[in-house]
């Protein structure tokens, strides 16, 4: 497979580039297909604790995932998986409930064999290759891992105690806001607490590569921001980070690589920009006079656009959102001696993103 | 004030020594720290211990003096209940909550989780029978055989020791944490009236007497009963707990789940 990255340029968000079908930097994928071709490069400068490009060759990828299918008796859990992340940087795995994140990061773990395909954690196999592999990466499980009747500083001081060169505990534990719990049972701890010691637990060996699944589920809006902070000095210090999550913000403001994962499918991949520049396709709307002839504007607008009035006298012009789009509104308009009432540009939020990607339809 | 934490990777793996005393410890503390637990493990033996050398008029024991049978059936059913009982809830408790998986990504090997237990139990009953004996001695306890029979009573509480932490683990890896929380209790129980553990074998029916000499407990209790009374260290007891050591860890290996 040819390196995609650097062989195209991208659309960025102010959506200036060229309108070609990759220009929204986020591609939709086939099923089944691999998560290559559509990888998008950085479109804004992204830190990069080593300091080399963020390109990857598969020779010296913290994480390949390769073709990956995993099943529960009938169930498809995941379904030909192929990404790869690059040493340094922090990667997301996004998707709705049951779409086969834990699945995925569990078997990088070494607690599954992959059924078919190839899984890799730092060039060993995550299952023959455990005891080494051990102590070099950090688990935050989705849940549980630790003795319910052991007091956080406890556990925290026995998993550094199983490492050669571990952080200072204290430090880790003020760091993660539970210096007030050091001698509370995991089973008195809040389920806010209990998340952050287990990522206490997953950083405490001072892994090269960490698999965080949910860092951020259930923690209250200063804890989630300690963490995303966190893991932000982990890249810095040049740990590589591979963190599953719900929140299309979160892997905005966390990710160098987004894998979007639905029904155990890649839906799409690509970096946060990518992201954004999806979020372009945008919303003017405006009210006026009910029943306006369309047909003019329709016309004017650049090709790919469309108006509607869903509901007499309120209209949406949908499309590929650009200055020239809105130009082009306001001289119709002006044209027609027509003050258009609250008219207002709406960007599409990632989360419509994540939903128009994954469906809206409640999972099982 | 907050300290700068780097986290430079610097992986590795601590020695091996290092990660089975925190492990023992760990488990250790949590043994300890645990009532119920306790309960079966301090409060019924020594319940049974005093309440049988009170009782010993009704209940014929045989010719030796009462607390001379009861100390070492009690020592028995200490290290019963830690070794079987502890053992089987707890390892089924750390699956349930996913420690074992939590541990099974960690640089501990699998051995030395093992070991880790094992030296907890240890700890653990070497409290449980330093109070069981100083009870029975106020209570006029009076062991024979000298440094001899000690060591011979240390190596069956060994041979026992591992003879039910393999059927324990054996358990927890088949059943669900409940259900082994259930049957471990009920075995401690089913044991404790009839598995030759307190009342010596030969009290038993001679139809039951052949059989339980074979049972891990009866073979680990009649054993303690013969060498603490001077009579030497008996080779049938010590064969019935390695054959059940061996086998119950064979299918351990074989069974057991750590997730
Ligand atoms: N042990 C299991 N036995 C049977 N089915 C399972 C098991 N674990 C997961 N599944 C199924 O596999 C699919 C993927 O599950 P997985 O836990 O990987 O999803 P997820 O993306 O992590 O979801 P969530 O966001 O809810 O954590 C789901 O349909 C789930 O029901
Ligand atoms: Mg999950």
């Amino acid at each position: 497979m040819p390196d995609a990255v650097g062989d195209h340029v991208f659309g960025t968000a102010s959506g200036t580039a060229s309108g070609t079908a990759s220009g929204d930097g986020f591609d939709a994928l086939p099923p089944g297909c691999s998560a290559d071709v559509a990888d998008a490069p950085m479109t804004s400068p992204v830190p990069n604790a080593g300091g080399g490009p963020v390109g990857r060759t598969t020779g010296d990828a913290a994480v390949v995932v390769d073709d990956l299918v995993m099943t529960y008796g009938d169930v498809l859990a995941v379904d030909r998986l192929s990404f790869e992340v690059a040493p340094g940087t922090v990667t997301a795995i996004l998707g709705p409930n049951g779409a086969g994140k834990t699945t995925t990061v569990e078997t990088c773990e070494g607690y599954r064999a992959p059924q078919a395909g190839r899984v890799r954690v730092l060039g060993l196999d995550p299952r023959r290759d455990r005891r080494r592999l051990g102590a070099r990466v950090g688990v935050m499980l989705q849940d549980g891992g630790a003795w319910t009747g052991a007091r956080a500083g406890e556990m925290l001081r026995h998993m550094a105690a199983l490492h050669a060169h571990p952080l200072s505990v204290d430090g880790l534990i003020e760091r993660l806001g539970l210096g007030s719990c050091g001698r509370t049972t995991y089973r008195r701890l809040s389920g806010g607490q209990q998340r952050r010691l287990s990522l206490a637990m997953a950083l405490v060996g001072r892994p090269e590569l960490v698999f965080l699944d949910e860092p951020t589920a259930g923690l209250d809006p200063q804890a989630r921001h300690v963490t995303w902070e966190l893991i932000g000095e982990l890249r810095t210090a040049g740990v590589t980070v591979v963190l599953t999550t719900h929140y299309m913000d979160e892997a905005e403001r966390l990710a160098d690589q987004v894998h979007v994962i639905d029904r155990g499918r890649l839906a799409a991949s690509g970096s946060p920009a990518g992201l954004a520049a999806r979020g372009a396709e945008n919303t003017i709307r405006f009210r006026a006079r009910p029943a306006l002839d369309l047909t003019a504007l329709t016309a004017a607008l650049p090709e790919g656009s469309a108006v509607v009035e869903p509901t007499p006298g309120s209209y949406v012009v949908t499309g590929k959102v650009v200055p020239e789009t809105l130009a082009t509104l306001t001289a119709w308009c002006a044209g027609q001696g027509l003050l258009p009432e609250s008219l207002h540009v709406e960007r599409r939020s990632l989360e419509d993103v994540f939903l128009e990607l994954t469906g809206r339809e409640l999972r099982p | 004030m907050t300290r700068t934490l780097s986290y430079a990777p610097a992986p590795g793996a601590a020695p091996l020594h290092r990660m089975v005393r925190s492990q023992a410890l760990m488990e250790t503390r949590l043994l300890l720290r645990n009532g119920e637990q306790l309960v079966l493990a301090v409060a019924i033996p020594l319940l049974v211990l005093v309440g049988g050398v009170q009782a010993a008029s009704v209940v014929a024991l045989g010719d030796a003096r009462p607390v001379d049978v009861l100390t070492p059936g009690v020592m028995a059913l200490a290290v019963l209940s830690t070794s079987f009982t502890s053992v089987a809830i707890a390892t089924g408790f750390e699956r349930r909550y996913g420690v074992l998986k939590r541990l099974g990504a960690s640089p501990l090997p699998r051995t030395a989780l093992l070991a880790g237990k094992v030296a907890a139990v240890l700890l653990v009953e070497t409290l449980q029978l330093s109070l069981v004996a100083a009870v029975g001695l106020g209570l006029g306890w009076q062991p024979h055989g000298g440094l001899t029979a000690a060591l011979g009573a240390v190596l069956l509480v060994v041979l026992g020791t591992a003879a039910f932490c393999a059927l324990g683990l054996l358990m927890a890896g088949i059943l669900r944490a409940e259900a082994t929380l259930a049957a471990a209790n009920l075995v401690y129980l089913l044991l404790l009236a009839g598995g030759g553990v307190v009342v010596p074998i030969d009290r038993y029916p001679d139809s039951a007497a052949a059989h339980l000499g074979l049972l891990p407990s009866g073979a680990l209790a009649e054993g303690l009963r013969d060498v603490l009374s001077g009579a030497g260290l008996a080779t049938g007891p010590v064969l019935v707990l390695l054959v059940w050591a061996v086998a119950a860890a064979a299918l351990t290996a074989r069974t057991f789940r750590w997730e």
